[in-house]
Protein backbone atom coordinates (compact mmCIF):
# COMPACT_ATOMS: atom_id res chain seq x y z
CA UNK A 1 0.00 0.00 0.00
CA UNK A 2 1.10 3.50 -0.72
CA UNK A 3 1.63 5.20 2.62
CA UNK A 4 1.12 8.57 0.98
CA UNK A 5 -2.64 8.08 1.00
CA UNK A 6 -2.92 9.92 4.28
CA UNK A 7 -2.04 13.07 2.37
CA UNK A 8 -5.27 12.97 0.42
CA UNK A 9 -7.95 14.96 2.08
CA UNK A 10 -10.73 12.66 3.12
CA UNK A 11 -13.46 12.43 0.55
CA UNK A 12 -16.90 13.01 1.98
CA UNK A 13 -18.64 10.91 -0.59
CA UNK A 14 -17.93 8.73 -3.55
CA UNK A 15 -21.09 9.56 -5.52
CA UNK A 16 -20.43 10.25 -9.18
CA UNK A 17 -21.69 13.67 -10.23
CA UNK A 18 -20.43 13.87 -13.77
CA UNK A 19 -19.61 10.92 -15.94
CA UNK A 20 -17.88 11.36 -19.30
CA UNK A 21 -17.80 8.43 -21.70
CA UNK A 22 -15.72 8.26 -24.87
CA UNK A 23 -15.81 12.01 -25.30
CA UNK A 24 -14.19 13.33 -28.47
CA UNK A 25 -14.07 16.98 -29.46
CA UNK A 26 -13.15 18.31 -32.89
CA UNK A 27 -12.54 21.89 -33.93
CA UNK A 28 -13.00 21.49 -37.69
CA UNK A 29 -10.23 19.04 -38.57
CA UNK A 30 -8.42 19.35 -35.27
CA UNK A 31 -9.02 16.47 -32.91
CA UNK A 32 -8.84 18.32 -29.58
CA UNK A 33 -10.10 15.69 -27.11
CA UNK A 34 -9.50 11.99 -27.70
CA UNK A 35 -11.68 9.32 -26.08
CA UNK A 36 -11.82 10.83 -22.64
CA UNK A 37 -13.51 8.78 -19.93
CA UNK A 38 -13.74 10.25 -16.48
CA UNK A 39 -15.95 10.11 -13.42
CA UNK A 40 -16.13 13.28 -11.35
CA UNK A 41 -17.26 12.80 -7.76
CA UNK A 42 -19.82 14.92 -5.95
CA UNK A 43 -18.55 17.28 -3.23
CA UNK A 44 -15.04 16.99 -4.53
CA UNK A 45 -12.62 19.44 -6.06
CA UNK A 46 -11.19 17.97 -9.25
CA UNK A 47 -8.22 19.70 -10.86
CA UNK A 48 -7.40 19.48 -14.57
CA UNK A 49 -3.74 20.07 -15.26
CA UNK A 50 -1.61 19.86 -18.38
CA UNK A 51 0.44 21.98 -20.79
CA UNK A 52 -1.18 24.70 -22.91
CA UNK A 53 -3.27 23.28 -25.71
CA UNK A 54 -3.67 19.87 -24.06
CA UNK A 55 -7.46 20.12 -24.12
CA UNK A 56 -8.21 20.65 -20.45
CA UNK A 57 -10.16 23.89 -21.00
CA UNK A 58 -11.94 22.42 -24.00
CA UNK A 59 -13.05 19.48 -21.92
CA UNK A 60 -14.12 21.75 -19.07
CA UNK A 61 -16.24 23.78 -21.50
CA UNK A 62 -17.98 20.59 -22.67
CA UNK A 63 -19.40 20.09 -19.19
CA UNK A 64 -21.75 23.06 -19.52
CA UNK A 65 -21.96 23.07 -23.31
CA UNK A 66 -20.00 26.27 -23.73
CA UNK A 67 -18.58 24.76 -26.90
CA UNK A 68 -22.07 24.92 -28.47
CA UNK A 69 -21.37 28.55 -29.22
CA UNK A 70 -18.41 27.63 -31.44
CA UNK A 71 -19.65 26.74 -34.92
CA UNK A 72 -16.82 24.45 -35.99
CA UNK A 73 -16.81 22.56 -32.72
CA UNK A 74 -18.19 19.03 -32.68
CA UNK A 75 -18.61 16.89 -29.55
CA UNK A 76 -19.21 13.13 -29.60
CA UNK A 77 -19.64 10.67 -26.75
CA UNK A 78 -21.74 11.12 -23.63
CA UNK A 79 -21.48 13.46 -20.69
CA UNK A 80 -23.89 12.55 -17.92
CA UNK A 81 -24.83 14.84 -15.08
CA UNK A 82 -26.49 12.78 -12.34
CA UNK A 83 -26.97 10.07 -14.93
CA UNK A 84 -28.66 12.30 -17.54
CA UNK A 85 -27.09 13.12 -20.87
CA UNK A 86 -26.47 16.86 -21.03
CA UNK A 87 -26.22 16.74 -24.83
CA UNK A 88 -29.73 15.30 -25.12
CA UNK A 89 -31.90 17.38 -27.48
CA UNK A 90 -34.43 18.01 -24.69
CA UNK A 91 -31.84 19.68 -22.48
CA UNK A 92 -31.96 23.48 -22.55
CA UNK A 93 -28.38 24.79 -22.37
CA UNK A 94 -29.53 27.82 -20.39
CA UNK A 95 -31.10 25.61 -17.73
CA UNK A 96 -28.02 23.39 -17.79
CA UNK A 97 -25.76 26.37 -17.14
CA UNK A 98 -27.85 27.32 -14.10
CA UNK A 99 -26.93 23.92 -12.71
CA UNK A 100 -23.36 24.01 -13.98
CA UNK A 101 -21.88 27.42 -13.22
CA UNK A 102 -18.65 28.75 -14.63
CA UNK A 103 -15.95 31.18 -13.59
CA UNK A 104 -13.48 32.36 -16.20
CA UNK A 105 -9.83 33.26 -16.24
CA UNK A 106 -10.40 36.98 -16.54
CA UNK A 107 -12.97 38.50 -14.21
CA UNK A 108 -15.85 39.58 -16.41
CA UNK A 109 -18.46 41.37 -14.28
CA UNK A 110 -21.47 42.82 -16.12
CA UNK A 111 -21.33 46.61 -16.55
CA UNK A 112 -23.93 46.87 -13.81
CA UNK A 113 -23.98 47.41 -10.09
CA UNK A 114 -22.46 44.86 -7.71
CA UNK A 115 -25.97 43.96 -6.57
CA UNK A 116 -27.30 43.44 -10.10
CA UNK A 117 -24.31 41.32 -11.07
CA UNK A 118 -25.26 38.78 -8.43
CA UNK A 119 -29.05 39.19 -8.80
CA UNK A 120 -28.99 38.67 -12.57
CA UNK A 121 -28.97 34.87 -12.58
CA UNK A 122 -31.56 34.37 -9.82
CA UNK A 123 -33.76 36.94 -11.61
CA UNK A 124 -33.82 35.23 -15.01
CA UNK A 125 -34.32 31.84 -13.38
CA UNK A 126 -37.07 33.20 -11.10
CA UNK A 127 -35.38 32.10 -7.88
CA UNK A 128 -36.66 35.04 -5.80
CA UNK A 129 -40.31 35.96 -5.23
CA UNK A 130 -39.70 39.44 -3.88
CA UNK A 131 -37.04 42.05 -3.13
CA UNK A 132 -36.41 40.70 0.37
CA UNK A 133 -35.67 37.23 -0.93
CA UNK A 134 -33.42 38.66 -3.62
CA UNK A 135 -31.55 40.71 -1.01
CA UNK A 136 -31.03 37.55 0.94
CA UNK A 137 -29.68 35.62 -2.08
CA UNK A 138 -27.32 38.48 -2.95
CA UNK A 139 -25.98 38.77 0.58
CA UNK A 140 -25.58 35.01 1.00
CA UNK A 141 -23.74 34.66 -2.31
CA UNK A 142 -21.44 37.57 -1.59
CA UNK A 143 -20.72 36.18 1.87
CA UNK A 144 -19.91 32.75 0.51
CA UNK A 145 -17.58 34.33 -2.03
CA UNK A 146 -15.79 36.07 0.87
CA UNK A 147 -16.38 39.56 -0.48
CA UNK A 148 -19.46 40.72 1.46
CA UNK A 149 -17.56 42.71 4.08
CA UNK A 150 -15.72 44.62 1.36
CA UNK A 151 -18.74 45.59 -0.72
CA UNK A 152 -21.76 45.65 1.62
CA UNK A 153 -21.73 49.46 1.83
CA UNK A 154 -21.51 50.03 -1.91
CA UNK A 155 -23.78 47.46 -3.51
CA UNK A 156 -24.96 50.09 -5.99
CA UNK A 157 -21.43 50.84 -7.19
CA UNK A 158 -20.46 49.35 -10.57
CA UNK A 159 -18.91 45.88 -10.41
CA UNK A 160 -16.27 46.96 -12.89
CA UNK A 161 -14.93 49.47 -10.36
CA UNK A 162 -13.66 46.75 -8.03
CA UNK A 163 -10.08 45.51 -7.95
CA UNK A 164 -9.16 42.43 -9.99
CA UNK A 165 -9.32 40.08 -7.03
CA UNK A 166 -12.62 41.55 -5.88
CA UNK A 167 -14.05 41.31 -9.39
CA UNK A 168 -13.12 37.63 -9.53
CA UNK A 169 -14.79 36.95 -6.21
CA UNK A 170 -17.82 38.92 -7.44
CA UNK A 171 -17.93 36.63 -10.49
CA UNK A 172 -17.78 33.63 -8.17
CA UNK A 173 -20.66 35.11 -6.13
CA UNK A 174 -22.56 35.56 -9.41
CA UNK A 175 -21.83 31.96 -10.42
CA UNK A 176 -23.03 30.48 -7.12
CA UNK A 177 -26.11 32.72 -6.78
CA UNK A 178 -28.17 30.31 -8.87
CA UNK A 179 -27.22 27.45 -6.51
CA UNK A 180 -25.48 25.41 -9.19
CA UNK A 181 -24.58 21.80 -8.49
CA UNK A 182 -21.30 21.98 -10.31
CA UNK A 183 -18.92 24.91 -10.51
CA UNK A 184 -16.42 25.00 -13.37
CA UNK A 185 -13.43 27.26 -12.92
CA UNK A 186 -11.08 28.02 -15.79
CA UNK A 187 -7.86 29.40 -14.30
CA UNK A 188 -9.77 31.49 -11.75
CA UNK A 189 -6.64 32.83 -10.07
CA UNK A 190 -4.31 33.58 -12.94
CA UNK A 191 -5.05 37.31 -12.77
CA UNK A 192 -4.99 37.52 -8.98
CA UNK A 193 -2.34 38.42 -6.43
CA UNK A 194 -1.29 35.80 -3.83
CA UNK A 195 -3.67 37.11 -1.16
CA UNK A 196 -6.71 37.10 -3.44
CA UNK A 197 -5.56 33.68 -4.70
CA UNK A 198 -5.47 32.35 -1.14
CA UNK A 199 -8.96 33.75 -0.54
CA UNK A 200 -10.32 32.11 -3.67
CA UNK A 201 -8.64 28.81 -2.75
CA UNK A 202 -10.14 28.98 0.73
CA UNK A 203 -13.50 29.63 -0.91
CA UNK A 204 -13.12 26.67 -3.26
CA UNK A 205 -12.57 24.39 -0.29
CA UNK A 206 -15.72 25.73 1.40
CA UNK A 207 -17.77 25.43 -1.79
CA UNK A 208 -16.96 21.73 -1.86
CA UNK A 209 -19.51 21.08 0.91
CA UNK A 210 -22.29 22.13 -1.47
CA UNK A 211 -20.92 21.79 -4.98
CA UNK A 212 -18.67 19.72 -7.13
CA UNK A 213 -15.86 21.94 -8.28
CA UNK A 214 -13.81 21.36 -11.40
CA UNK A 215 -10.84 23.66 -11.77
CA UNK A 216 -8.43 24.12 -14.64
CA UNK A 217 -5.12 25.53 -13.47
CA UNK A 218 -1.61 26.03 -14.73
CA UNK A 219 -0.35 26.23 -11.18
CA UNK A 220 0.59 22.74 -10.10
CA UNK A 221 0.87 23.94 -6.54
CA UNK A 222 -2.66 25.25 -6.70
CA UNK A 223 -3.93 21.94 -8.03
CA UNK A 224 -2.11 20.17 -5.21
CA UNK A 225 -3.48 22.57 -2.62
CA UNK A 226 -7.15 22.73 -3.53
CA UNK A 227 -8.08 19.44 -5.15
CA UNK A 228 -8.78 15.93 -3.97
CA UNK A 229 -8.60 14.43 -7.44
CA UNK A 230 -6.30 15.45 -10.27
CA UNK A 231 -6.55 14.71 -13.97
CA UNK A 232 -3.54 15.18 -16.23
CA UNK A 233 -4.26 15.96 -19.90
CA UNK A 234 -1.66 15.75 -22.66
CA UNK A 235 -2.22 16.23 -26.41
CA UNK A 236 -5.97 15.72 -26.01
CA UNK A 237 -5.64 12.51 -24.00
CA UNK A 238 -6.56 12.04 -20.39
CA UNK A 239 -3.25 10.48 -19.33
CA UNK A 240 -3.84 9.93 -15.65
CA UNK A 241 -6.63 10.53 -13.17
CA UNK A 242 -6.28 9.79 -9.48
CA UNK A 243 -6.09 11.07 -5.91
CA UNK A 244 -4.14 14.34 -5.82
CA UNK A 245 -1.69 13.11 -3.16
CA UNK A 246 -0.75 10.13 -5.25
CA UNK A 247 -0.41 12.13 -8.48
CA UNK A 248 2.01 14.52 -6.81
CA UNK A 249 4.12 12.00 -4.91
CA UNK A 250 4.03 8.90 -7.05
CA UNK A 251 2.32 9.24 -10.43
CA UNK A 252 1.88 6.09 -12.51
CA UNK A 253 2.51 7.51 -15.96
CA UNK A 254 5.96 8.81 -16.97
CA UNK A 255 4.33 11.70 -18.88
CA UNK A 256 2.61 12.88 -15.70
CA UNK A 257 5.90 12.55 -13.84
CA UNK A 258 7.75 14.61 -16.45
CA UNK A 259 5.12 17.33 -16.43
CA UNK A 260 4.70 17.79 -12.69
CA UNK A 261 8.42 17.68 -11.98
CA UNK A 262 9.13 20.31 -14.63
CA UNK A 263 10.96 18.10 -17.10
CA UNK A 264 10.64 18.19 -20.84
CA UNK A 265 8.09 15.52 -21.60
CA UNK B 1 17.09 10.14 -14.19
CA UNK B 2 17.42 10.50 -17.91
CA UNK B 3 15.37 13.63 -18.37
CA UNK B 4 16.63 17.02 -17.33
CA UNK B 5 14.55 19.70 -15.71
CA UNK B 6 13.58 22.69 -17.80
CA UNK B 7 15.10 24.78 -14.99
CA UNK B 8 18.69 23.53 -15.11
CA UNK B 9 19.49 25.12 -11.73
CA UNK B 10 17.06 22.61 -10.20
CA UNK B 11 19.16 19.74 -11.59
CA UNK B 12 22.30 21.34 -10.20
CA UNK B 13 20.70 21.71 -6.76
CA UNK B 14 19.64 18.06 -6.66
CA UNK B 15 23.04 16.88 -7.87
CA UNK B 16 24.76 19.03 -5.26
CA UNK B 17 22.87 17.55 -2.31
CA UNK B 18 23.46 14.04 -3.60
CA UNK B 19 27.17 14.79 -3.92
CA UNK B 20 27.15 15.91 -0.29
CA UNK B 21 25.47 12.66 0.75
CA UNK B 22 28.25 10.76 -1.00
CA UNK B 23 30.89 12.86 0.72
CA UNK B 24 29.24 12.27 4.06
CA UNK B 25 28.96 8.55 3.30
CA UNK B 26 32.68 8.44 2.52
CA UNK B 27 33.56 10.03 5.86
CA UNK B 28 31.27 7.62 7.71
CA UNK B 29 32.80 4.59 5.98
CA UNK B 30 36.23 5.74 7.10
CA UNK B 31 34.95 6.32 10.65
CA UNK B 32 33.58 2.74 10.86
CA UNK B 33 36.80 1.18 9.58
CA UNK B 34 39.10 3.39 11.68
CA UNK B 35 37.18 2.92 14.91
CA UNK B 36 37.30 -0.87 14.51
CA UNK B 37 40.99 -0.79 13.56
CA UNK B 38 41.83 1.44 16.52
CA UNK B 39 40.12 -1.08 18.79
CA UNK B 40 41.95 -4.08 17.41
CA UNK B 41 45.38 -2.44 17.19
CA UNK B 42 44.90 -0.57 20.50
CA UNK B 43 45.73 2.66 18.70
CA UNK B 44 44.64 5.54 20.92
CA UNK B 45 45.73 8.15 18.41
CA UNK B 46 43.54 6.68 15.66
CA UNK B 47 40.64 6.47 18.12
CA UNK B 48 41.10 10.14 18.89
CA UNK B 49 41.10 10.93 15.20
CA UNK B 50 37.72 9.18 14.83
CA UNK B 51 36.30 11.15 17.78
CA UNK B 52 37.47 14.43 16.27
CA UNK B 53 36.27 13.48 12.78
CA UNK B 54 32.65 13.19 13.88
CA UNK B 55 32.30 16.98 13.84
CA UNK B 56 32.73 17.05 10.07
CA UNK B 57 30.02 14.41 9.68
CA UNK B 58 27.61 16.35 11.90
CA UNK B 59 28.40 19.53 9.95
CA UNK B 60 27.58 17.83 6.65
CA UNK B 61 24.27 16.58 7.99
CA UNK B 62 23.33 20.10 8.94
CA UNK B 63 24.39 21.40 5.55
CA UNK B 64 22.38 18.74 3.72
CA UNK B 65 19.25 19.48 5.78
CA UNK B 66 19.59 23.20 5.09
CA UNK B 67 20.05 22.59 1.38
CA UNK B 68 17.06 20.22 1.30
CA UNK B 69 14.89 22.78 3.10
CA UNK B 70 15.98 25.42 0.59
CA UNK B 71 15.13 23.19 -2.38
CA UNK B 72 11.70 22.46 -0.89
CA UNK B 73 11.05 26.17 -0.32
CA UNK B 74 12.25 27.35 -3.71
CA UNK B 75 11.44 24.50 -6.10
CA UNK B 76 8.40 22.88 -4.49
CA UNK B 77 9.57 19.46 -5.71
CA UNK B 78 6.98 16.88 -6.72
CA UNK B 79 6.94 13.14 -7.40
CA UNK B 80 10.44 11.67 -7.84
CA UNK B 81 12.07 15.02 -6.99
CA UNK B 82 10.12 15.19 -3.75
CA UNK B 83 11.05 11.63 -2.88
CA UNK B 84 14.69 12.44 -3.63
CA UNK B 85 14.73 15.39 -1.24
CA UNK B 86 12.93 13.43 1.48
CA UNK B 87 15.25 10.45 1.10
CA UNK B 88 18.33 12.66 1.21
CA UNK B 89 17.21 14.14 4.53
CA UNK B 90 16.58 10.73 6.05
CA UNK B 91 19.81 9.24 4.74
CA UNK B 92 21.77 12.17 6.18
CA UNK B 93 20.14 11.36 9.54
CA UNK B 94 21.07 7.68 9.24
CA UNK B 95 24.67 8.51 8.34
CA UNK B 96 24.92 10.91 11.24
CA UNK B 97 23.79 8.17 13.63
CA UNK B 98 26.33 5.72 12.21
CA UNK B 99 28.99 8.39 12.70
CA UNK B 100 27.92 8.76 16.33
CA UNK B 101 28.21 5.01 16.92
CA UNK B 102 31.73 5.05 15.48
CA UNK B 103 32.62 7.91 17.77
CA UNK B 104 31.21 5.97 20.72
CA UNK B 105 33.32 2.95 19.78
CA UNK B 106 36.37 5.20 19.68
CA UNK B 107 35.53 6.53 23.16
CA UNK B 108 35.18 3.05 24.62
CA UNK B 109 38.43 2.06 22.90
CA UNK B 110 40.16 4.68 25.08
CA UNK B 111 38.98 2.78 28.17
CA UNK B 112 39.64 -0.70 26.80
CA UNK B 113 43.25 0.12 25.92
CA UNK B 114 43.89 0.64 29.65
CA UNK B 115 42.72 -2.92 30.43
CA UNK B 116 43.88 -6.42 29.58
CA UNK B 117 44.29 -7.96 26.16
CA UNK B 118 41.05 -8.73 24.31
CA UNK B 119 42.37 -9.26 20.83
CA UNK B 120 40.03 -12.16 19.99
CA UNK B 121 36.89 -10.17 20.65
CA UNK B 122 38.39 -7.09 18.98
CA UNK B 123 39.16 -9.10 15.85
CA UNK B 124 35.58 -10.43 15.76
CA UNK B 125 34.20 -6.91 16.22
CA UNK B 126 36.41 -5.67 13.41
CA UNK B 127 35.07 -8.37 11.07
CA UNK B 128 31.56 -7.31 12.02
CA UNK B 129 32.39 -3.65 11.41
CA UNK B 130 33.97 -4.57 8.07
CA UNK B 131 30.76 -6.29 7.03
CA UNK B 132 28.68 -3.24 7.97
CA UNK B 133 31.07 -0.94 6.12
CA UNK B 134 30.73 -3.09 2.97
CA UNK B 135 26.95 -2.96 3.33
CA UNK B 136 27.11 0.82 3.60
CA UNK B 137 29.34 1.06 0.55
CA UNK B 138 26.88 -1.06 -1.44
CA UNK B 139 23.89 0.90 -0.11
CA UNK B 140 25.46 4.15 -1.29
CA UNK B 141 26.43 2.63 -4.65
CA UNK B 142 22.86 1.37 -5.00
CA UNK B 143 21.65 4.88 -4.21
CA UNK B 144 23.75 6.55 -6.87
CA UNK B 145 23.01 3.90 -9.49
CA UNK B 146 19.33 3.64 -8.48
CA UNK B 147 19.90 -0.11 -8.15
CA UNK B 148 16.91 -1.60 -6.32
CA UNK B 149 18.31 -5.14 -6.49
CA UNK B 150 21.56 -4.21 -4.82
CA UNK B 151 19.59 -2.35 -2.13
CA UNK B 152 17.48 -5.45 -1.49
CA UNK B 153 20.68 -7.48 -1.19
CA UNK B 154 22.02 -5.03 1.43
CA UNK B 155 18.81 -5.38 3.43
CA UNK B 156 19.09 -9.17 3.35
CA UNK B 157 22.72 -9.06 4.53
CA UNK B 158 21.77 -7.31 7.77
CA UNK B 159 20.79 -10.76 9.00
CA UNK B 160 24.43 -11.83 9.04
CA UNK B 161 25.35 -8.83 11.17
CA UNK B 162 22.60 -9.73 13.61
CA UNK B 163 23.93 -13.27 13.84
CA UNK B 164 27.45 -12.03 14.50
CA UNK B 165 26.02 -9.89 17.28
CA UNK B 166 24.17 -12.85 18.82
CA UNK B 167 27.35 -14.91 18.88
CA UNK B 168 29.33 -12.09 20.52
CA UNK B 169 26.57 -11.50 23.05
CA UNK B 170 26.81 -15.11 24.23
CA UNK B 171 30.58 -14.98 24.23
CA UNK B 172 30.65 -11.87 26.44
CA UNK B 173 28.15 -13.38 28.87
CA UNK B 174 30.34 -16.46 29.16
CA UNK B 175 33.49 -14.38 29.75
CA UNK B 176 31.77 -12.40 32.46
CA UNK B 177 30.58 -15.53 34.25
CA UNK B 178 34.00 -17.12 34.03
CA UNK B 179 35.71 -14.24 35.76
CA UNK B 180 34.11 -11.10 37.20
CA UNK B 181 37.30 -9.17 36.41
CA UNK B 182 36.21 -9.37 32.76
CA UNK B 183 33.01 -7.49 33.41
CA UNK B 184 34.29 -3.95 32.74
CA UNK B 185 35.86 -4.77 29.41
CA UNK B 186 33.00 -7.08 28.38
CA UNK B 187 30.43 -4.39 29.12
CA UNK B 188 32.29 -1.99 26.85
CA UNK B 189 32.85 -4.65 24.21
CA UNK B 190 29.18 -5.51 24.30
CA UNK B 191 28.18 -1.89 23.76
CA UNK B 192 30.56 -1.79 20.81
CA UNK B 193 28.95 -4.90 19.35
CA UNK B 194 25.53 -3.37 19.90
CA UNK B 195 26.67 -0.15 18.23
CA UNK B 196 27.80 -2.05 15.14
CA UNK B 197 24.56 -4.00 15.07
CA UNK B 198 22.65 -0.69 15.16
CA UNK B 199 24.82 0.65 12.35
CA UNK B 200 23.60 -2.27 10.27
CA UNK B 201 20.01 -1.23 10.95
CA UNK B 202 20.76 2.32 9.78
CA UNK B 203 22.42 0.99 6.63
CA UNK B 204 19.27 -1.07 6.05
CA UNK B 205 17.20 2.13 6.37
CA UNK B 206 19.38 3.80 3.74
CA UNK B 207 18.78 0.89 1.36
CA UNK B 208 15.04 1.15 2.06
CA UNK B 209 15.14 4.86 1.21
CA UNK B 210 16.57 4.03 -2.19
CA UNK B 211 13.76 1.57 -2.83
CA UNK B 212 11.26 4.26 -1.85
CA UNK B 213 12.98 6.80 -4.08
CA UNK B 214 12.82 4.54 -7.14
CA UNK B 215 9.48 2.79 -6.66
CA UNK B 216 7.52 5.24 -4.53
CA UNK B 217 6.76 2.44 -2.09
CA UNK B 218 8.57 1.36 1.04
CA UNK B 219 9.45 -2.32 1.21
CA UNK B 220 7.15 -4.31 3.46
CA UNK B 221 8.70 -4.68 6.90
CA UNK B 222 8.95 -8.45 6.82
CA UNK B 223 12.70 -8.84 6.63
CA UNK B 224 14.03 -11.58 8.88
CA UNK B 225 15.01 -10.27 12.31
CA UNK B 226 17.93 -12.31 13.51
CA UNK B 227 18.74 -10.44 16.71
CA UNK B 228 17.67 -12.92 19.40
CA UNK B 229 19.58 -11.37 22.31
CA UNK B 230 16.50 -9.82 23.87
CA UNK B 231 15.42 -13.34 24.89
CA UNK B 232 18.87 -14.85 25.46
CA UNK B 233 19.76 -16.18 28.93
CA UNK B 234 22.86 -17.93 30.21
CA UNK B 235 22.62 -20.48 33.00
CA UNK B 236 25.47 -20.65 35.52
Amino acid sequence: MNTMNMMDKTLDTQTTKISARDVNVYYGDTHAIKDVNVEIDANTVTAFIGPSGCGKSTFLRCINRMNDTIDVCRVTGDILLDGEDIYDKRVDPVQLRAKVGMVFQKPNPFPKSIYDNVAYGPKIHGLARNKAEMDEIVEKSLRRAAIWEEVKDRLDAPGTGLSGGQQQRLCIARAIATEPEVLLMDEPCSALDPIATAQVEELIDELRTNFSVVIVTHSMQQAARVSQKTAFFHLGNLVEFGPTGQIFTNPDDPRTESYITGRIG
Amino acid sequence: MVEQHIASAFDRDLEAIQAQIMKMGGLVEVAIIDSARALETRDEELAQQVRRGDKAIDGLEELINEEAARVIAIRAPAAVDLRLVLSVMKIAGNLERIGDYSKNIAKRTGVLIQGQDNSDSAAALRRMAREVELMLKDALDAYIQRDVELAADVIARDREVDQMYNALFREFLTHMMEDPRNITSCMHLHFIAKNIERMGDHVTSIAEELIYLVTGNRPEDDRPKADTTSTTTQEI
